[in-house]
Protein backbone atom coordinates (compact mmCIF):
# COMPACT_ATOMS: atom_id res chain seq x y z
CA UNK A 1 0.00 0.00 0.00
CA UNK A 2 1.25 3.43 -0.84
CA UNK A 3 1.81 5.73 2.09
CA UNK A 4 -0.49 8.75 2.21
CA UNK A 5 2.25 11.03 3.42
CA UNK A 6 6.01 10.97 3.67
CA UNK A 7 5.95 12.78 7.01
CA UNK A 8 4.55 9.95 9.08
CA UNK A 9 6.64 8.91 12.06
CA UNK A 10 6.96 5.40 13.37
CA UNK A 11 5.97 5.44 17.02
CA UNK A 12 8.21 3.20 19.05
CA UNK A 13 6.57 2.25 22.33
CA UNK A 14 9.75 1.28 24.07
CA UNK A 15 10.40 1.01 27.78
CA UNK A 16 11.76 4.19 29.26
CA UNK A 17 15.35 4.12 30.40
CA UNK A 18 16.19 4.76 34.04
CA UNK A 19 17.18 8.36 33.36
CA UNK A 20 13.91 8.97 31.55
CA UNK A 21 11.96 7.37 34.37
CA UNK A 22 13.48 9.85 36.80
CA UNK A 23 11.62 12.61 34.90
CA UNK A 24 13.91 15.18 36.50
CA UNK A 25 16.08 15.86 33.39
CA UNK A 26 12.92 16.31 31.33
CA UNK A 27 11.46 18.61 33.98
CA UNK A 28 14.61 20.73 34.11
CA UNK A 29 14.90 21.01 30.34
CA UNK A 30 11.25 22.05 30.21
CA UNK A 31 11.83 24.66 32.86
CA UNK A 32 14.82 26.01 30.97
CA UNK A 33 12.64 26.37 27.88
CA UNK A 34 10.01 28.37 29.75
CA UNK A 35 12.73 30.43 31.42
CA UNK A 36 14.09 31.39 28.01
CA UNK A 37 10.63 32.58 27.06
CA UNK A 38 10.64 34.78 30.14
CA UNK A 39 13.20 37.08 28.51
CA UNK A 40 11.85 37.04 24.99
CA UNK A 41 10.57 40.18 23.35
CA UNK A 42 6.82 40.23 23.78
CA UNK A 43 4.85 40.62 20.56
CA UNK A 44 1.96 42.31 22.39
CA UNK A 45 0.61 45.50 20.85
CA UNK A 46 -0.88 47.78 23.51
CA UNK A 47 -3.93 48.57 21.51
CA UNK A 48 -5.38 51.95 22.35
CA UNK A 49 -1.94 53.56 22.59
CA UNK A 50 -0.33 51.57 19.82
CA UNK A 51 -2.15 50.92 16.57
CA UNK A 52 -0.91 48.51 13.95
CA UNK A 53 -0.43 50.07 10.51
CA UNK A 54 -3.43 49.57 8.28
CA UNK A 55 -3.23 48.36 4.74
CA UNK A 56 -3.74 51.15 2.21
CA UNK A 57 -6.83 49.38 0.94
CA UNK A 58 -8.35 48.59 4.35
CA UNK A 59 -12.11 48.50 3.97
CA UNK A 60 -13.70 50.50 6.79
CA UNK A 61 -16.48 53.05 7.03
CA UNK A 62 -17.91 54.30 3.74
CA UNK A 63 -17.69 57.81 2.39
CA UNK A 64 -19.83 59.55 -0.23
CA UNK A 65 -17.45 61.74 -2.19
CA UNK A 66 -17.97 65.23 -3.50
CA UNK A 67 -16.49 66.39 -6.79
CA UNK A 68 -13.86 69.11 -7.17
CA UNK A 69 -16.54 71.83 -6.90
CA UNK A 70 -17.98 70.38 -3.75
CA UNK A 71 -21.12 68.87 -5.32
CA UNK A 72 -22.23 65.38 -4.34
CA UNK A 73 -21.24 62.81 -6.96
CA UNK A 74 -23.94 60.26 -6.13
CA UNK A 75 -26.82 60.13 -8.62
CA UNK A 76 -28.90 57.54 -6.75
CA UNK A 77 -28.66 55.05 -9.61
CA UNK A 78 -28.97 52.19 -7.13
CA UNK A 79 -26.18 50.05 -8.58
CA UNK A 80 -24.48 49.87 -5.20
CA UNK A 81 -27.69 48.66 -3.58
CA UNK A 82 -28.00 46.01 -6.28
CA UNK A 83 -24.38 44.95 -5.88
CA UNK A 84 -24.60 44.80 -2.11
CA UNK A 85 -24.62 41.14 -1.05
CA UNK A 86 -25.81 42.01 2.44
CA UNK A 87 -28.62 44.33 1.24
CA UNK A 88 -27.38 47.00 3.57
CA UNK A 89 -27.86 50.00 1.28
CA UNK A 90 -31.16 51.83 0.70
CA UNK A 91 -31.75 55.17 -0.96
CA UNK A 92 -34.48 57.48 -2.19
CA UNK A 93 -33.73 59.54 -5.26
CA UNK A 94 -34.87 63.05 -6.00
CA UNK A 95 -34.62 65.48 -8.90
CA UNK A 96 -32.29 68.43 -8.74
CA UNK A 97 -34.11 71.79 -8.76
CA UNK A 98 -32.69 74.87 -10.50
CA UNK A 99 -30.23 76.67 -8.25
CA UNK A 100 -28.92 73.47 -6.63
CA UNK A 101 -26.13 72.93 -9.17
CA UNK A 102 -23.46 73.58 -6.59
CA UNK A 103 -24.98 70.92 -4.29
CA UNK A 104 -25.51 68.03 -6.68
CA UNK A 105 -23.38 67.17 -9.67
CA UNK A 106 -26.10 65.75 -11.93
CA UNK A 107 -29.86 66.12 -12.41
CA UNK A 108 -30.72 63.29 -10.05
CA UNK A 109 -29.43 62.88 -6.54
CA UNK A 110 -29.96 60.78 -3.42
CA UNK A 111 -32.42 62.46 -1.07
CA UNK A 112 -31.70 59.84 1.54
CA UNK A 113 -28.86 57.34 1.47
CA UNK A 114 -28.61 54.87 4.30
CA UNK A 115 -26.16 52.07 5.01
CA UNK A 116 -26.98 49.68 7.79
CA UNK A 117 -23.60 49.13 9.41
CA UNK A 118 -24.85 46.03 11.19
CA UNK A 119 -25.66 44.38 7.87
CA UNK A 120 -22.66 45.66 5.93
CA UNK A 121 -19.92 43.09 5.49
CA UNK A 122 -17.37 45.62 4.16
CA UNK A 123 -16.79 43.68 0.95
CA UNK A 124 -16.33 46.80 -1.17
CA UNK A 125 -18.68 45.67 -3.94
CA UNK A 126 -20.52 49.02 -3.75
CA UNK A 127 -17.23 50.75 -4.50
CA UNK A 128 -16.70 48.49 -7.53
CA UNK A 129 -20.24 48.93 -8.75
CA UNK A 130 -20.38 52.71 -8.54
CA UNK A 131 -20.18 54.29 -12.04
CA UNK A 132 -19.75 57.82 -10.66
CA UNK A 133 -16.87 57.17 -8.23
CA UNK A 134 -19.10 58.41 -5.48
CA UNK A 135 -18.86 55.73 -2.79
CA UNK A 136 -15.63 54.43 -1.31
CA UNK A 137 -14.62 52.44 1.73
CA UNK A 138 -12.04 54.20 3.86
CA UNK A 139 -9.50 53.38 6.53
CA UNK A 140 -11.81 54.76 9.24
CA UNK A 141 -13.27 52.21 11.63
CA UNK A 142 -16.98 52.16 12.41
CA UNK A 143 -17.58 53.17 16.01
CA UNK A 144 -19.28 50.86 18.46
CA UNK A 145 -22.66 52.29 19.32
CA UNK A 146 -25.39 51.32 21.71
CA UNK A 147 -28.58 50.97 19.63
CA UNK A 148 -29.42 49.43 16.28
CA UNK A 149 -30.91 52.65 14.96
CA UNK A 150 -27.71 54.55 15.63
CA UNK A 151 -25.90 52.12 13.39
CA UNK A 152 -27.96 52.95 10.32
CA UNK A 153 -25.72 55.67 8.92
CA UNK A 154 -27.44 58.36 6.85
CA UNK A 155 -26.09 61.06 4.60
CA UNK A 156 -25.15 63.22 7.59
CA UNK A 157 -22.41 60.74 8.47
CA UNK A 158 -21.57 59.27 5.08
CA UNK A 159 -21.11 62.38 2.91
CA UNK A 160 -17.70 63.91 3.33
CA UNK A 161 -17.52 67.47 4.53
CA UNK A 162 -16.36 70.20 2.17
CA UNK A 163 -13.75 71.37 4.66
CA UNK A 164 -11.94 68.07 5.23
CA UNK A 165 -12.32 65.85 2.22
CA UNK A 166 -11.29 62.24 2.74
CA UNK A 167 -7.97 61.41 1.12
CA UNK A 168 -8.29 58.46 -1.23
CA UNK A 169 -4.89 58.66 -2.91
CA UNK A 170 -3.84 55.33 -1.46
CA UNK A 171 -6.73 53.37 -2.92
CA UNK A 172 -7.45 55.53 -6.01
CA UNK A 173 -4.08 55.04 -7.68
CA UNK A 174 -3.73 55.75 -11.42
CA UNK A 175 -3.68 52.00 -12.06
CA UNK A 176 -6.98 51.54 -10.28
CA UNK A 177 -8.51 54.44 -12.19
CA UNK A 178 -7.29 53.01 -15.47
CA UNK A 179 -8.73 49.63 -14.57
CA UNK A 180 -12.08 51.17 -13.70
CA UNK A 181 -12.38 52.81 -17.11
CA UNK A 182 -12.57 49.40 -18.77
CA UNK A 183 -15.84 48.16 -17.44
CA UNK A 184 -15.58 45.05 -19.60
CA UNK A 185 -12.82 43.82 -17.29
CA UNK A 186 -14.76 42.49 -14.41
CA UNK A 187 -12.31 41.08 -11.90
CA UNK A 188 -13.16 37.48 -12.53
CA UNK A 189 -13.06 37.93 -16.31
CA UNK A 190 -9.51 39.19 -16.09
CA UNK A 191 -8.70 36.29 -13.90
CA UNK A 192 -10.02 33.84 -16.46
CA UNK A 193 -8.11 35.50 -19.28
CA UNK A 194 -4.89 35.22 -17.34
CA UNK A 195 -5.47 31.53 -17.02
CA UNK B 1 6.43 38.68 81.20
CA UNK B 2 6.60 42.45 81.20
CA UNK B 3 4.22 44.83 79.48
CA UNK B 4 6.95 45.95 77.10
CA UNK B 5 7.54 42.38 76.05
CA UNK B 6 3.83 41.91 75.43
CA UNK B 7 3.60 45.08 73.33
CA UNK B 8 6.66 44.09 71.33
CA UNK B 9 5.16 40.67 70.65
CA UNK B 10 1.81 42.12 69.61
CA UNK B 11 3.44 44.63 67.28
CA UNK B 12 5.68 41.95 65.82
CA UNK B 13 2.74 39.58 65.27
CA UNK B 14 0.83 42.36 63.51
CA UNK B 15 3.83 43.18 61.33
CA UNK B 16 4.30 39.54 60.33
CA UNK B 17 0.58 39.19 59.68
CA UNK B 18 0.59 42.31 57.51
CA UNK B 19 3.68 41.16 55.62
CA UNK B 20 2.12 37.74 55.06
CA UNK B 21 -1.03 39.28 53.64
CA UNK B 22 0.92 41.77 51.54
CA UNK B 23 3.16 39.07 50.09
CA UNK B 24 0.17 36.85 49.38
CA UNK B 25 -1.63 39.75 47.68
CA UNK B 26 1.30 40.57 45.50
CA UNK B 27 1.87 36.88 44.79
CA UNK B 28 -1.37 36.96 42.80
CA UNK B 29 0.05 39.83 40.79
CA UNK B 30 3.39 38.05 40.43
CA UNK B 31 1.62 34.87 39.41
CA UNK B 32 -0.20 36.62 36.59
CA UNK B 33 2.88 38.56 35.49
CA UNK B 34 5.16 35.50 35.55
CA UNK B 35 2.57 33.38 33.77
CA UNK B 36 2.31 36.06 31.13
CA UNK B 37 6.06 36.43 30.70
CA UNK B 38 6.58 32.68 30.46
CA UNK B 39 3.95 32.63 27.72
CA UNK B 40 5.35 35.60 25.76
CA UNK B 41 2.66 37.96 26.98
CA UNK B 42 2.98 41.06 29.17
CA UNK B 43 0.23 40.39 31.69
CA UNK B 44 -1.84 42.95 33.58
CA UNK B 45 -0.50 46.45 32.97
CA UNK B 46 -3.55 48.73 33.08
CA UNK B 47 -4.15 49.35 36.80
CA UNK B 48 -1.40 51.75 37.77
CA UNK B 49 2.15 51.69 36.38
CA UNK B 50 2.96 48.13 35.20
CA UNK B 51 -0.35 47.04 36.72
CA UNK B 52 0.94 47.47 40.27
CA UNK B 53 -2.57 48.18 41.56
CA UNK B 54 -4.02 45.04 39.98
CA UNK B 55 -4.30 43.12 43.31
CA UNK B 56 -6.30 46.04 44.70
CA UNK B 57 -8.66 45.90 41.76
CA UNK B 58 -8.97 42.13 42.19
CA UNK B 59 -9.76 42.54 45.88
CA UNK B 60 -12.44 45.14 45.16
CA UNK B 61 -13.88 42.84 42.52
CA UNK B 62 -13.93 39.92 44.96
CA UNK B 63 -15.70 41.95 47.64
CA UNK B 64 -18.25 43.39 45.23
CA UNK B 65 -19.29 40.04 43.79
CA UNK B 66 -22.62 38.58 44.73
CA UNK B 67 -22.44 36.29 47.74
CA UNK B 68 -24.03 32.95 46.95
CA UNK B 69 -24.74 30.17 49.42
CA UNK B 70 -26.40 27.13 47.80
CA UNK B 71 -29.73 26.35 49.44
CA UNK B 72 -28.84 22.65 49.68
CA UNK B 73 -25.51 23.30 51.35
CA UNK B 74 -24.73 22.96 55.03
CA UNK B 75 -24.75 26.67 55.72
CA UNK B 76 -22.56 26.84 58.79
CA UNK B 77 -19.86 24.49 57.49
CA UNK B 78 -20.00 26.25 54.14
CA UNK B 79 -18.98 29.48 55.86
CA UNK B 80 -16.48 27.84 58.22
CA UNK B 81 -14.58 26.10 55.37
CA UNK B 82 -12.71 29.08 53.89
CA UNK B 83 -12.25 30.48 57.39
CA UNK B 84 -10.42 27.36 58.54
CA UNK B 85 -8.31 27.43 55.40
CA UNK B 86 -7.30 31.02 56.01
CA UNK B 87 -6.73 30.53 59.73
CA UNK B 88 -4.40 27.56 59.37
CA UNK B 89 -2.56 29.30 56.55
CA UNK B 90 -1.90 32.35 58.75
CA UNK B 91 -0.99 30.29 61.83
CA UNK B 92 2.04 28.66 60.27
CA UNK B 93 4.07 31.86 60.13
CA UNK B 94 4.41 31.90 63.91
CA UNK B 95 7.45 29.63 64.24
CA UNK B 96 9.47 30.93 61.32
CA UNK B 97 12.62 32.83 62.31
CA UNK B 98 12.58 35.99 60.21
CA UNK B 99 16.04 37.12 61.22
CA UNK B 100 18.69 36.95 63.95
CA UNK B 101 17.81 38.65 67.24
CA UNK B 102 17.88 42.44 67.42
CA UNK B 103 19.53 44.24 70.29
CA UNK B 104 17.94 47.57 71.14
CA UNK B 105 18.87 49.40 74.37
CA UNK B 106 20.43 46.34 75.97
CA UNK B 107 17.34 44.23 75.41
CA UNK B 108 17.26 41.30 73.01
CA UNK B 109 14.36 41.15 70.61
CA UNK B 110 14.25 37.88 68.64
CA UNK B 111 12.75 38.27 65.17
CA UNK B 112 10.60 35.21 65.63
CA UNK B 113 7.13 35.24 67.11
CA UNK B 114 7.79 32.20 69.24
CA UNK B 115 10.71 29.79 69.15
CA UNK B 116 8.84 26.62 70.07
CA UNK B 117 11.19 23.80 70.94
CA UNK B 118 8.85 21.57 68.92
CA UNK B 119 8.49 24.08 66.07
CA UNK B 120 8.71 21.44 63.35
CA UNK B 121 5.94 19.41 64.94
CA UNK B 122 3.78 22.51 65.36
CA UNK B 123 4.31 23.37 61.70
CA UNK B 124 3.26 19.89 60.67
CA UNK B 125 0.22 19.89 62.88
CA UNK B 126 -1.05 23.18 61.50
CA UNK B 127 -0.29 22.27 57.90
CA UNK B 128 -2.23 19.03 58.27
CA UNK B 129 -5.15 20.98 59.72
CA UNK B 130 -5.21 23.00 56.49
CA UNK B 131 -6.86 20.13 54.67
CA UNK B 132 -9.88 20.42 56.97
CA UNK B 133 -10.81 23.76 55.45
CA UNK B 134 -10.82 22.27 51.98
CA UNK B 135 -12.57 19.11 53.15
CA UNK B 136 -15.29 20.98 55.06
CA UNK B 137 -15.80 23.47 52.23
CA UNK B 138 -16.02 20.77 49.57
CA UNK B 139 -18.34 18.58 51.61
CA UNK B 140 -20.64 21.40 52.74
CA UNK B 141 -21.17 22.55 49.14
CA UNK B 142 -23.29 19.46 48.53
CA UNK B 143 -21.99 19.22 44.99
CA UNK B 144 -20.35 16.19 43.43
CA UNK B 145 -17.50 18.14 41.88
CA UNK B 146 -16.74 19.87 45.16
CA UNK B 147 -16.85 16.60 47.06
CA UNK B 148 -14.54 14.94 44.55
CA UNK B 149 -12.13 17.85 44.81
CA UNK B 150 -12.22 17.67 48.59
CA UNK B 151 -11.61 13.93 48.61
CA UNK B 152 -8.73 14.33 46.23
CA UNK B 153 -7.27 17.10 48.36
CA UNK B 154 -7.43 15.09 51.55
CA UNK B 155 -6.05 11.87 50.09
CA UNK B 156 -3.29 13.80 48.33
CA UNK B 157 -2.32 15.63 51.49
CA UNK B 158 -2.31 12.45 53.55
CA UNK B 159 -0.17 10.62 51.01
CA UNK B 160 2.38 13.36 50.65
CA UNK B 161 2.58 14.25 54.32
CA UNK B 162 4.11 10.84 55.00
CA UNK B 163 7.00 11.35 52.60
CA UNK B 164 7.40 14.93 53.77
CA UNK B 165 7.50 13.87 57.39
CA UNK B 166 10.11 11.18 56.79
CA UNK B 167 12.29 13.58 54.81
CA UNK B 168 12.02 16.02 57.71
CA UNK B 169 12.96 13.30 60.21
CA UNK B 170 16.22 12.84 58.31
CA UNK B 171 16.79 16.60 58.56
CA UNK B 172 16.00 16.61 62.26
CA UNK B 173 18.45 13.75 62.75
CA UNK B 174 21.28 15.80 61.26
CA UNK B 175 20.38 19.07 62.99
CA UNK B 176 19.48 17.44 66.29
CA UNK B 177 16.73 19.92 67.09
CA UNK B 178 13.03 20.49 66.41
CA UNK B 179 13.23 24.24 66.93
CA UNK B 180 13.16 26.26 63.72
CA UNK B 181 15.18 29.05 65.28
CA UNK B 182 17.93 26.58 66.16
CA UNK B 183 17.80 24.98 62.70
CA UNK B 184 18.28 28.41 61.09
CA UNK B 185 21.03 29.41 63.51
CA UNK B 186 22.90 26.15 62.86
CA UNK B 187 23.44 27.02 59.19
CA UNK B 188 25.84 29.97 59.28
CA UNK B 189 27.65 31.04 56.13
CA UNK B 190 27.39 28.43 53.45
CA UNK B 191 26.69 25.48 55.79
CA UNK B 192 23.23 25.06 54.36
CA UNK B 193 21.34 21.87 55.01
CA UNK B 194 20.66 21.41 51.31
CA UNK B 195 24.28 20.28 50.88
CA UNK B 196 23.86 17.76 53.68
CA UNK B 197 20.40 16.57 52.65
CA UNK B 198 20.07 17.01 48.86
CA UNK B 199 17.72 14.06 48.42
CA UNK B 200 15.69 15.13 51.43
CA UNK B 201 15.39 18.60 49.94
CA UNK B 202 14.14 17.20 46.63
CA UNK B 203 11.50 15.08 48.39
CA UNK B 204 10.53 17.98 50.62
CA UNK B 205 10.04 20.45 47.77
CA UNK B 206 7.98 17.95 45.74
CA UNK B 207 5.80 17.31 48.80
CA UNK B 208 5.54 21.05 49.41
CA UNK B 209 4.11 21.45 45.92
CA UNK B 210 1.59 18.73 46.67
CA UNK B 211 0.72 20.15 50.09
CA UNK B 212 0.00 23.61 48.71
CA UNK B 213 -2.15 22.13 45.92
CA UNK B 214 -0.03 23.79 43.30
CA UNK B 215 0.56 22.54 39.78
CA UNK B 216 1.58 19.88 38.85
CA UNK B 217 -0.36 18.58 41.86
CA UNK B 218 -3.40 20.85 41.60
CA UNK B 219 -5.82 17.97 41.26
CA UNK B 220 -8.24 19.18 43.97
CA UNK B 221 -9.13 22.18 41.85
CA UNK B 222 -8.37 21.01 38.34
CA UNK B 223 -10.62 23.00 36.06
CA UNK B 224 -10.66 20.50 33.23
CA UNK B 225 -12.19 17.69 35.25
CA UNK B 226 -13.88 19.18 38.29
CA UNK B 227 -15.02 22.65 37.16
CA UNK B 228 -13.39 24.36 40.15
CA UNK B 229 -12.88 21.43 42.49
CA UNK B 230 -13.63 22.09 46.14
CA UNK B 231 -14.46 25.76 45.55
CA UNK B 232 -16.91 25.25 42.68
CA UNK B 233 -19.86 26.58 44.70
CA UNK B 234 -18.00 29.45 46.32
CA UNK B 235 -18.27 33.03 45.23
CA UNK B 236 -17.23 36.48 46.36
CA UNK B 237 -14.70 36.79 49.18
CA UNK B 238 -15.24 33.20 50.37
CA UNK B 239 -13.69 32.09 47.09
CA UNK B 240 -11.15 34.83 47.60
CA UNK B 241 -10.22 33.32 50.97
CA UNK B 242 -9.61 29.90 49.43
CA UNK B 243 -7.42 31.37 46.71
CA UNK B 244 -5.71 33.68 49.17
CA UNK B 245 -4.98 30.82 51.57
CA UNK B 246 -3.23 29.02 48.74
CA UNK B 247 -0.93 31.98 48.21
CA UNK B 248 -0.23 32.32 51.92
CA UNK B 249 0.57 28.61 52.03
CA UNK B 250 2.93 29.12 49.14
CA UNK B 251 4.66 31.98 50.94
CA UNK B 252 4.97 29.99 54.15
CA UNK B 253 6.23 26.89 52.30
CA UNK B 254 8.85 29.04 50.63
CA UNK B 255 9.85 30.41 54.02
CA UNK B 256 10.02 26.89 55.47
CA UNK B 257 12.07 25.58 52.55
CA UNK B 258 14.47 28.53 52.95
CA UNK B 259 14.73 27.98 56.70
CA UNK B 260 15.10 24.21 56.61
CA UNK B 261 17.44 23.82 53.66
CA UNK B 262 18.80 27.18 52.53
CA UNK B 263 20.12 28.71 55.71
CA UNK B 264 17.11 30.88 56.53
CA UNK B 265 18.39 34.38 57.19
CA UNK B 266 22.07 33.35 56.80
CA UNK B 267 24.17 34.55 53.91
CA UNK B 268 27.76 33.53 53.19
CA UNK B 269 30.55 36.04 53.94
CA UNK B 270 28.20 38.61 55.45
CA UNK B 271 29.71 38.30 58.94
CA UNK B 272 33.02 39.60 57.54
CA UNK B 273 31.58 42.93 56.45
CA UNK B 274 28.82 43.65 58.95
CA UNK B 275 29.41 43.35 62.68
CA UNK B 276 26.55 45.33 64.21
CA UNK B 277 23.92 42.74 65.27
CA UNK B 278 21.03 45.06 64.40
CA UNK B 279 22.25 45.53 60.86
CA UNK B 280 22.82 41.80 60.65
CA UNK B 281 19.21 41.28 61.69
CA UNK B 282 17.90 43.69 59.06
CA UNK B 283 20.11 42.17 56.37
CA UNK B 284 19.10 38.67 57.48
CA UNK B 285 15.47 39.64 57.04
CA UNK B 286 16.23 40.91 53.54
CA UNK B 287 18.18 37.74 52.67
CA UNK B 288 15.36 35.54 53.88
CA UNK B 289 12.90 37.46 51.76
CA UNK B 290 15.15 37.18 48.73
CA UNK B 291 15.22 33.42 49.20
CA UNK B 292 11.47 33.31 49.76
CA UNK B 293 10.85 35.37 46.60
CA UNK B 294 13.04 33.00 44.66
CA UNK B 295 11.09 29.98 45.87
CA UNK B 296 7.76 31.66 45.17
CA UNK B 297 9.08 32.27 41.67
CA UNK B 298 10.02 28.58 41.43
CA UNK B 299 6.50 27.62 42.52
CA UNK B 300 5.04 29.73 39.71
CA UNK B 301 7.70 28.74 37.21
CA UNK B 302 6.88 25.06 37.76
CA UNK B 303 3.16 25.72 37.56
CA UNK B 304 3.42 27.29 34.15
CA UNK B 305 5.83 24.67 32.83
CA UNK B 306 4.59 21.25 33.87
CA UNK B 307 1.30 19.57 33.00
CA UNK B 308 -0.94 18.21 35.75
CA UNK B 309 -0.51 14.65 37.01
CA UNK B 310 -3.17 12.04 36.47
CA UNK B 311 -4.65 10.85 39.73
CA UNK B 312 -3.11 7.35 39.61
CA UNK B 313 0.26 8.86 38.69
CA UNK B 314 -0.03 11.13 41.70
CA UNK B 315 -0.68 8.20 44.01
CA UNK B 316 2.10 6.15 42.38
CA UNK B 317 4.57 8.96 42.84
CA UNK B 318 3.55 9.51 46.43
CA UNK B 319 3.39 5.97 47.74
CA UNK B 320 5.68 3.97 45.47
CA UNK B 321 8.48 6.46 44.83
CA UNK B 322 8.65 9.28 47.33
CA UNK B 323 8.02 7.25 50.49
CA UNK B 324 10.61 4.52 49.67
CA UNK B 325 13.04 7.25 48.62
CA UNK B 326 12.54 9.16 51.84
CA UNK B 327 13.02 5.97 53.88
CA UNK B 328 16.21 5.31 51.90
CA UNK B 329 17.31 8.85 52.68
CA UNK B 330 16.56 8.23 56.34
CA UNK B 331 18.64 5.02 56.32
CA UNK B 332 21.57 6.68 54.55
CA UNK B 333 21.49 9.59 56.98
CA UNK B 334 21.39 7.24 59.94
CA UNK B 335 24.17 5.12 58.48
CA UNK B 336 26.36 8.17 57.93
CA UNK B 337 25.80 9.40 61.45
CA UNK B 338 26.65 5.97 62.85
CA UNK B 339 29.59 5.46 60.48
CA UNK B 340 32.27 5.15 63.18
CA UNK B 341 30.23 2.63 65.17
CA UNK B 342 29.49 0.60 62.05
CA UNK B 343 33.13 0.67 60.99
CA UNK B 344 34.14 -0.28 64.48
CA UNK B 345 31.72 -3.21 64.40
CA UNK B 346 33.20 -4.61 61.20
CA UNK B 347 36.88 -3.81 61.71
CA UNK B 348 37.05 -4.25 65.46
Amino acid sequence: MQALTNRSKVVAKKEMTFIEKLYLPAIFSGMIITFKHFFRRKPTIKYPEQIRPFSGVYRGQHVLKRDENGAERCTACGLCAVACPAEAITMISAERKPGEENLYREEKYAATYEINMLRCIFCGDCEDACPKEAIFLTERKVDSLYTRNELIFGKDILVESRENPIDLSKRQTPQVKEFKHHKEFAHNVVFEKKK
Amino acid sequence: MTLGFLIYKIIFVLIIFAITLLVATYSTYAERKIAAFLQDRIGPDRAGPFGILQPLADAVKMFMKEEMIPSVSNRMLFIIGPGVCMLTACMTGVVIPWGPAMNIGGKVYPLQITDLNIGVLYLFGVVSLGVYGIMIGGWASNNKFSLLGAIRASSQMISYEVAMGISIIALVMTTGTLSLGQIAADQPGMHWNVFIQPLGFLIFIICAFAETNRAPFDLPECETELVGGYHTEYSSMKLGFFLFAEYINMFISSAVISTFYFGGYNMPFIARFVHDPNWLAVLGFVFLFTKISFFIFVFMWVRWTLPRFRYDQLMNLGWKILIPLSILNLLITGGWMMRSEILHFFIK
